[in-house]
């Protein structure tokens, strides 16, 4: 009897990190050697799949015998033989290896269109994408279909930009389109300027062909030549499996000349950045695809009409690139469908934070936040009572819980105060200060901005100041004001998009967390334990066994007793490292 | 330097490269941007050295120091933030001995770079050493790589 078994290893960042490599190294030498030993004959392919978005599982493991798939969790190459012996070989899966509820759950509300090949196909091979219908879209476009015809469908399918903005795509493409200039180009913004994001990281590591297909169907319905996918250095796996895709589209007849056999001809080259925070603004990433200092400049004229070197320039996110095959492919209808009233489709979200499940999520645009964080996330760790979550990067907002049950769209983020920004989603609960984060958030801002304006230069830079004030327990009466006034300032007076978003998360955060920001000032006190300047640590006597753990640890030598005596902390030495609350193995630290 | 750098040039002219894809040649081949070559690259192609330097100072990736020769880097995305990668940061600083204001042993032989989300929130916080990702790491893991690193070179 021949079975036919199919492995599928997560070999992302995230599985890579946990030993992904190993884990597929194993099952190769396994297989190997049972099929010698047990004779039995099946056809195994190990394959080499994306990012499969239920990170803190990793490594997950497909099994899949005769087409019924079994997901495997935790796996470590140790746990490889029994895999091979018991369930591929004796036909029964090891039941306490496989996934829980929580996998399906965190599968069930998810709709995935972007990310439907990213875990399913190998991102290194043209056949593994040709065999999920990969580039038919485009080879439609390119033969069959007139650039208006292109335009309308994305009109149609109400697809907005997913770079943060929300520009309706379909319109970005006709103001291009109706240029009649000798040269145009398609520019893929694969930046993921957010540095706790990296959905577009995944997906071009995980899909690379989706992407080249967008931008395909993009160039025939532009009349643009030439294109570019401008991603940062640093993501070497995404470099090289983007790299090697177009290699493969030279050799396949789908870029170059008369691509798809038509007289239509369109080269894409990746450009990998040295990176910086603002080149994710459209007019730094393009200055900087020049081959300048990336820095923004005031938006005379629409990209569309004079971007890259002046010439007519389609921008667009790699997430909304991706999304076009499927448009072409499954019609305008299905798409908007999917979504709300003024934008189609689904987005892909970061889920990180204070969850139980992270990892990369997708939804319908509508789903409430709600079922994104209790249902797909499976709620707080340890049951802790949720504070907020905070969207859209570190120039999103923070939405608190009570607001929970708000659809997410373009249009009611904003009107809370925050933005689909970067699609980062950071769940907050009561251990987290919200003045910490906002600090930390402020931080990353700061060092990011361009310096070409002195709102956004020198405003962000007092922001941060105020907010450090506070958090260090020197802040006064009036600081709150200060920092409102200056948030409002910055947001009207920045040149760039980095500096309108700035004061996002400090607005957003006393709009709605006033008075943990108060209880800092007045009260001295730091309620989620977190600011060090206002927190002291003491020994819980009753607990204390004198073992030393946290005397021998102690960096400023704080802490005196002698042995087997309940040990004391002396708070003016005590520089608030913590590092005895970790050493200690009774619980008798305590942070308040 | 000089046949390397002609060499660096020719590359980037066949791929209608600029000075960005340029001086990111200079710094995969040196393992920075050396100061001597801005200059060379300055004369050689009739560009003011500043625009070489403006560049070069703009981008986090660009280097105009030397670096070591093991890049140790923790990821100080949102998610590693959250679990205390800061702390990692500052206390592996110090056990290196690396003066403040500068992210190089002064050996040369560790670099501490910051870097953003590798994508592995799930094992947050993440270093990466050389190529090497770590998971859930502490500082205890993180010098243990360190010693094996030193061992190795
Ligand atoms: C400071 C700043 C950072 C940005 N970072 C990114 C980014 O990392 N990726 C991205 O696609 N768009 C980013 N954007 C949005 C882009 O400017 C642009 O709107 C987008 O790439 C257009 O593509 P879309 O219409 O497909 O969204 C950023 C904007 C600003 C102001
Ligand atoms: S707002 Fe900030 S990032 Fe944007 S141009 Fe001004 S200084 Fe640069
Ligand atoms: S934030 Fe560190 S890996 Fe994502």
């Amino acid at each position: 009897m021949s079975k036919e078994v199919l492995i599928t290893v997560c070999t992302g960042t995230g599985g890579i990190a946990s030993g992904g490599e190993d884990v597929l190294a194993a099952f190769r030498e396994a297989l190997s050697s049972a099929g010698i030993t047990a004779s039995c004959r099946e056809r195994c392919r190990v394959q080499r799949v994306g990012c499969k978005g239920f990170c803190s599982q990793d490594v997950l493991v497909d099994v899949a015998v005769n087409g019924a798939i079994t997901t495997y969790r935790k796996v470590r190459p140790d746990m490889v033989a029994r895999i091979v012996s018991e369930h591929i070989v004796a036909g029964m899966p090891v039941a306490e290896w496989v996934v829980d509820g929580s996998y399906h759950a965190f599968h069930e509300k998810q709709k995935k269109v972007v990310l439907s090949h990213c875990g399913v196909i190998d991102p290194e091979e043209i056949q593994s994408y040709r065999a999920v219908g990969g580039y038919g879209a485009a080879e439609r476009a390119v033969l069959s279909m007139t650039p208006e015809e292109i335009i309308a469908v994305i009109k149609r399918s109400r697809l907005r930009g997913r770079g943060g903005g929300g520009f309706p795509t379909g319109l970005k493409w006709e103001l291009c389109a109706r240029h009649t200039a000798d040269t145009k180009y398609v520019v893929c913004n694969g930046n993921e300027s957010d540095p706790g994001a990296f959905m577009d990281t995944s997906l071009m590591e995980g899909d690379p062909h989706s992407v080249i297909e967008g931008m395909i169907i993009c160039a025939k319905a532009v009349g643009s030549h030439r294109g570019y996918i401008y991603t940062k250095a640093e993501y070497a796996l995404a470099v090289k499996r983007l790299n090697r895709a177009i290699e493969h589209c030279y050799a396949a007849g789908f870029l170059g000349k008369g691509i798809f056999g038509s007289d239509f001809d369109f080269d894409v080259e990746v450009f990998p950045a040295p990176g910086a925070f603002v080149c994710g603004e459209a007019t730094a990433l393009l200055r900087s695809l020049e081959g300048k200092r990336g820095m923004p400049s005031a938006k005379i004229w629409r990209t569309a009409e004079k971007g890259l070197w002046n010439k007519p320039t389609v921008l667009n996110n790699v997430e909304t690139f991706a999304n076009i095959p499927k448009i072409i492919e499954k019609g305008s209808q299905w798409f908007s469908r999917l979504g709300t009233e003024r934008s189609g489709g689904t987005k892909v979200f970061s889920l990180s934070g204070k969850v139980r499940n992270t990892g990369l999520i997708e939804v319908p645009i509508g789903t409430t936040l709600r079922e994104i964080i209790f249902d797909i996330g499976g709620g707080i760790e340890g049951g802790k009572a949720c504070k907020g979550v905070h969207i859209g990067g570190p120039t999103g907002g923070c939405i608190p819980a009570a607001r929970f049950d708000m659809e997410v769209d373009y249009e009611s983020l904003a009107q809370a105060g925050s933005m689909m920004g970067s699609g980062g989603m950071v769940v907050l609960d009561e251990t987290s200060c919200i003045v910490d984060t906002t600090r930390f958030f402020v931080g990353v801002i700061q060092g990011e901005s361009c310096g070409k304006c002195a709102p956004c230069r020198i405003g962000t830079k007092r922001m941060l100041e105020i907010l450090e004030r506070i958090a260090g327990g020197r802040a006064k009466e009036g600081d709150l004001e200060l920092l409102e006034e200056l948030a409002h300032s910055i947001r009207e007076t920045s040149l760039c998009g980095l500096g309108m978003t700035a004061p996002n998360p400090v607005l957003s955060t006393l709009r709605y967390f006033r008075d943990e920001y108060e209880e800092h000032i007045r009260r001295k006190r730091c309620r989620a334990a977190v600011c060090k300047a206002l927190l002291t640590y003491s020994v819980v006597e009753s607990a204390c066994t004198g073992c030393g753990a946290c005397k021998r640890v102690c960096p400023a030598d704080a802490i005196r007793g002698t042995r087997k005596k309940p040990h004391r902390i002396d708070a003016n030495l005590c520089v608030r490292c913590g590092t005895c609350l970790d050493a200690c193995k009774f619980n008798a630290i305590m942070k308040v | 330097m000089e046949k390397t750098l002609q060499a660096l040039v020719d590359e980037c002219r066949d791929t209608r490269g600029n000075i960005v894809s340029l001086l990111r040649r200079v710094e995969d081949h040196f393992g920075f941007i050396p100061e001597d070559a801005v200059y060379w690259l300055s004369r050689a192609l009739d560009i003011p050295a500043s625009r070489f330097f403006g560049v070069a100072t703009f981008y986090s990736q660009f280097h105009l120091k030397p670096r070591g020769r093991h890049t140790i880097r923790i990821c100080r995305g949102t998610a590693c933030h959250v679990k205390g990668s800061e702390k990692l940061i500052s206390r592996v600083l110090m056990e290196l001995d690396i003066p403040p204001d500068d992210d190089t042993t002064p050996d040369l032989t560790f670099t501490i770079e910051k870097i953003n989300c590798v994508g592995a929130c799930g094992i947050a916080p993440v270093a990466v050493l050389d190529d090497e990702i770590v998971g859930n790491a502490t500082l205890h893991t993180v010098l243990n790589g360190i010693r094996e690193l030193k061992k190795r070179s």
